[in-house]
Order: C-alpha cells, then sequence, then structure tokens
C-alpha cells in the first residue's frame, strides 16, 4: 500500500487536489449562504496552490496563498460583516429563466475549449531546470522568477504596481462616505 | 502520468463554474467569487503551460494575474460597500437606475 502511495504520489496528490478545486467552485455557486460560499472559494484557493506545488511553481503557489487566502479571503469575509448580509432581504438563489442561458454557455464553452484541448497531439512535457535555474546555475522556483520578473519584465511589473495603487485609491474613494450625507447627519445631531 | 491535458481540462471546468456561477446567481458578493473562480482557471493555464514548456515566463504572468486579481476584488468590494450604502441590496438586479 505505501509502496503503491509512494510510485503514484503525483496523480494521487493530482487528483484529491482536482477534486478539491471542483468541489469548491460548485460550492461556490450552490451555496446560499455567502460566508459558506466564502469559505467553499477558500478550499479551492488552497487546492490550487497545492496544483502550482505539483507543477515546480512553490514560488507561485506560497503567493496563491498568501495573497488568496491570507487578503482576498479576508477582503470577502471582512465585506460581509461590513454589509451585515443577514439583515438583507433573504435572496432567491437562482435566477430560473437564466438557467437555460447558463447551461447553453457553459456547454458552448467547454465544447470549444475541449475540442481544441484533445485535438492536439499529446507532446512530451520539456526539462524543468528552466524553472529552477538563473543562468545555468541551479538556486530556486523563487530565484528564477525574481530573475526574469525584475529583468526582463520589468516595466510590466511597474505598470502593475501602479495598477494597484489606483485600485486602492479607488477603493477607498468609494468606501469613503459623502461629504454631503456628513454634514447632513453632525446638522441632524446638531 | 499526468500530462498538461489534465491541467488543462481541470482548468477548462474551473473556468466554466465560473461562468455558469456568473449568469445564474445574481448575488454580487457571490459574482465577484465566480470571477475568482475564473482568473483561477486562467492561472492554472499559465502554470501548466510554463512547466510544459520549461519556461518561467508563465509563471511570471501568474504573478501579474493573482495582482490583477486582488486589484479586482479590492474594486468590487469597495463598490458592494457603495451599492448596499445606497440600496441597502447586494442584489444585481435592484441595481437597475440606469435602465432606461
Amino acid at each position: 500500500m505505501l509502496d503503491w502511495m509512494v510510485a503514484n504520489v503525483v496523480p494521487i496528490v493530482f487528483y484529491t487536489a482536482a477534486v478539491l478545486v471542483v468541489a469548491g467552485a460548485a460550492g461556490v455557486i450552490w451555496f446560499r449562504n455567502p460566508v459558506h460560499a466564502a469559505l467553499s472559494l477558500l478550499a479551492t484557493f488552497l487546492a490550487v496552490a497545492g496544483l502550482f506545488v505539483l507543477q515546480h511553481a512553490e514560488f507561485i503557489a506560497a503567493v496563491q496563498i498568501v495573497v488568496y487566502a491570507g487578503g482576498v479571503m479576508v477582503l470577502f469575509l471582512f465585506v460581509m460583516m461590513l454589509v451585515n448580509v443577514r439583515t438583507l432581504p433573504r435572496e432567491y438563489q437562482y435566477v430560473r429563466s437564466l438557467l437555460p442561458v447558463a447551461v447553453v454557455t457553459g456547454g458552448f464553452l467547454a465544447a470549444v475549449v475541449a475540442a481544441g484541448l484533445f485535438a492536439r497531439a499529446r507532446l512530451g512535457a520539456a526539462e524543468t531546470t528552466a524553472l529552477t535555474a538563473v543562468e545555468g546555475e541551479l538556486l530556486g522556483n523563487t530565484e528564477a522568477v525574481g530573475w526574469v520578473l525584475y529583468r526582463d519584465f520589468l516595466l510590466p511589473f511597474e505598470v502593475v504596481s501602479l495598477v494597484l495603487l489606483v485600485a486602492m485609491l479607488g477603493a477607498i474613494v468609494m468606501g469613503r462616505r459623502d461629504r454631503r450625507e456628513e454634514d447632513a447627519g453632525e446638522e441632524v445631531r446638531a | 502520468m499526468i500530462t498538461i491535458t489534465h491541467y488543462l481540462a481541470l482548468s477548462l471546468v474551473l473556468f466554466t463554474l465560473g461562468v455558469v456561477g456568473m449568469v445564474i446567481r445574481r448575488n454580487f458578493i457571490t459574482l465577484l467569487m465566480c470571477v475568482e473562480l475564473i482568473i483561477n482557471g486562467a492561472t492554472i493555464n499559465f502554470i501548466a503551460y510554463a512547466r510544459h514548456l520549461g519556461d518561467v515566463t508563465g509563471q511570471v504572468f501568474a504573478v501579474f494575474l493573482i495582482t490583477i486579481a486582488a486589484a479586482e476584488a479590492a474594486i468590487g468590494l469597495g463598490i458592494i460597500v457603495a451599492l448596499v450604502r445606497l440600496k441597502q441590496t447586494v442584489q444585481l438586479d435592484q441595481a437597475n437606475v440606469m435602465r432606461g
């Protein structure tokens, strides 16, 4: 049993993670309570991080956990707390009339991509050395990503940081209370 | 043997589930989560091809993708807070001020 597991560690991890990913994604659509949906989404994020480790992307797996499981998920749960979903009028879960549209859209999308996917002959995977080496020297995945990121993609990197700044400013501006609203509130209190 | 096809098929399933969720759900918060599902599916694609081609560039683009997803989540949740303040709802079809 143990020998079999050691010999087949990659398929075992892949299929476990794949089942978790799909189940989590289905849960996001299925659960009526947004908090349950968010926790289901968390399972998907963590399983995807596991898949990244299998694919020799250890650094991206760490980023995935820190940014998604740490940042985005906390943001989602925070907003749900702030909005207090329970006090809102009860949601009807699905738009029934749109269900056929969803099935057709999803089926069409899946068919087109799957056709492209399986029509191609299977090619062998390349060597993994480029994923862990910097100029022929074996260092690690993080070093390899950093080398390419800060050398070949410096300008896109700066642009993305600018995008983050703009997003932050936008979120602050939208989250702020309206000035007139604030003044009116003060007048009422006075 | 797990080949790139397995990863691409998984990312396809994830992407499709995200699209289906965006079509049938009307809760703004759930909709944002579906966008995250779609972006995760795309990231799996990038990582799978980085491994397949033995080129680290795909992983660099995955970093960009994750960054953009985080920015998108921040903006979207800001919009939710503003919407709730204005209309006391997260149902998207209640937000129909601009409907002609």
